[in-house]
């Protein structure tokens, strides 16, 4: 058999990392209310072959759960980094190509943001916008575009000054051809990865603040929801609410996070042939 | 129809020294000036002034008598000395040479290209490579005047001759007037009609 490219390799690696995630997204958007319902007499078991991550002080399979509790936050997650996504390129584009006054005042307005600590800010302004899902989305999709849209702001600036697109213009290029076909391609990419890599950060930031009680209310079974309930219970010797729903976010959280380095591996023109 | 400076001042800021002063030159088509001086004397300057890059401070920029159309393809065309900075890394060669026109047959024989060069991205080529596509990319947009600006300095002999064979059979063949900005004396006396030196003071001709 022909040896593979490391290039072929990182699109497998990525594409079955991709269809993890989404079987989990899939399973804990499908499972049925009922099936996270537990009775009293199954409670505070540890892990076994039929409940791998035992059940809580109320009885409910904790494996279910979280799987159920994973996909609220990765919706989570989605919403706030999409929503995030969209602003930096939008608040990028204009702080390059407006005029000197609305640079510097976008600018300003990232420096403020990002010199306040995200957590702090997202607690207020989730809590200003009436908390629950709502308030979080607001909260997580307000403060996580600054640097991504610092970066777009660089690189349009720097594609601005570019000679290829000078001399496109001096083959009569129009200013919105130039647009579609030099410089949004070169952003694409940053924006995609960028869009990825935020995800970590949104679903971190959303158990957080579940954590802390200034998020998703007690009844939804998020992450932040579960690591916080098992702490009460952590005294009394059960581990597994705490240790193996908390395993299972930062799991997820390292293949988005791996995800986002490999597609930016892909998109990148100088590993083409690699 | 000549291509023409007239009393051109030019610096890049305020507080800057001017780069050019008062200079003056006609390009009739057909004829090949060769451009030279030691750096700092504003030959890159002059050739991107004259190409409708940047804008004279004072003086005028005439094409037959008009200012240089704004709109359109542009009949100056100027090739840049460094060609990894004048094509776009996302893009495939090919794509690099459609954006000004179809792809000839006789002009990528002519320069020399691959057929295989086509399909690659601009990294993965070196830098002579990538000059012959800026050349052949600024001939086929149906120039009228070529701006060259030290186009062959970093190649060596064998790749500088094939590319200025090339330049200026495709000039000669379109009667196309033509600019050769160059430290090489040797290779000014080869291809040009007319030298002009920049250190001569004030360029009136």
């Amino acid at each position: 058999m022909k040896k593979m490219n490391r290039r072929t390799k990182v699109v497998i690696l990525t594409a079955v990392m991709a269809v993890v995630l989404i079987t989990i997204y899939m399973i804990g958007i499908f499972m049925p209310e009922d099936a996270v319902t537990g009775s009293f007499l199954n409670a505070k078991r540890p892990p076994s072959w039929a409940q791998p991550f035992g059940t809580d002080a109320l009885g409910r399979d904790l494996f279910l759960r979280t799987l159920k509790g994973l996909s609220v936050s990765m919706t989570v997650g989605i919403a706030a980094s999409l929503i995030s996504a969209v602003i930096a390129v939008i608040v990028g584009i204009a702080a390059a190509t407006g005029s000197k006054w609305v640079d510097g005042f976008i600018n300003w307005i990232i420096d403020l943001v990002m010199s306040v600590p995200h957590t702090i800010l997202v607690i207020l302004i989730s809590f200003v916008m009436g908390r629950g899902m709502k308030g979080l989305l607001i909260g997580i999709a307000a403060t996580h575009w600054c640097s991504l849209a610092r970066l777009i702001r660089g690189e349009v600036l720097k594609l601005r000054g570019q000679q290829y697109i000078a001399v496109s213009r001096k083959l009569g290029k129009s200013s919105k051809w130039i647009l579609v076909h030099h410089l949004l391609p070169h952003l694409a990419p940053q924006f995609l990865v960028g869009l990825i890599l935020l995800f970590p950060h949104a679903i971190l930031h959303e158990a957080s603040i579940s954590f802390l009680g200034f998020g998703l209310s007690p009844e939804q079974p998020a992450i932040g929801i579960i690591l916080s309930e098992s702490m009460r219970y952590l005294s009394a010797g059960m581990w597994w609410p705490a240790v193996l729903p908390g395993l299972t976010l930062v799991l997820i959280v390292l293949m988005m996070d791996k995800l986002g380095d490999n597609l930016r591996m892909i998109l990148n023109p100088h590993s083409a042939q690699e | 129809m000549p291509l023409e400076a007239k009393n051109v001042y030019f610096r890049y800021d305020k507080k800057q020294p001017w780069v050019l002063e008062d200079r003056s030159l006609i390009l009739h088509r057909g004829e090949r000036l060769a451009l030279s001086a030691p750096s700092g004397y504003g030959k890159t300057t002059l050739a991107m002034l004259l190409a409708g890059y940047l804008k004279p401070t004072q003086g005028r920029i005439l094409l037959d008598d008009k200012p240089l159309p704004q709109k359109g393809v542009c009949p100056v065309q100027l090739i840049y000395q460094h060609p990894e900075k004048a094509i776009n890394p996302r893009w495939r060669l090919r794509r690099v040479l459609e954006e000004s026109g179809e792809l000839r047959e006789e002009m990528l024989d002519a320069l020399g290209i691959e057929r295989a060069w086509l399909n690659r991205f601009p990294g993965e080529l070196s830098g002579g490579e990538l000059q012959r596509f800026c050349v052949a990319r600024a001939l086929s947009c149906g120039a009228e005047y070529l701006i060259c600006d030290e186009i062959s300095t970093m190649l060596d002999a064998i790749t500088q001759a094939q590319i200025w064979n090339a330049v200026l059979k495709e000039a000669d063949k379109h009667n196309m007037g033509m600019i050769a900005v160059t430290h090489n004396k040797h290779l000014a006396g080869r291809i040009a009609t007319r030298i002009v030196d920049l250190t001569d003071g004030k360029l009136r001709l």
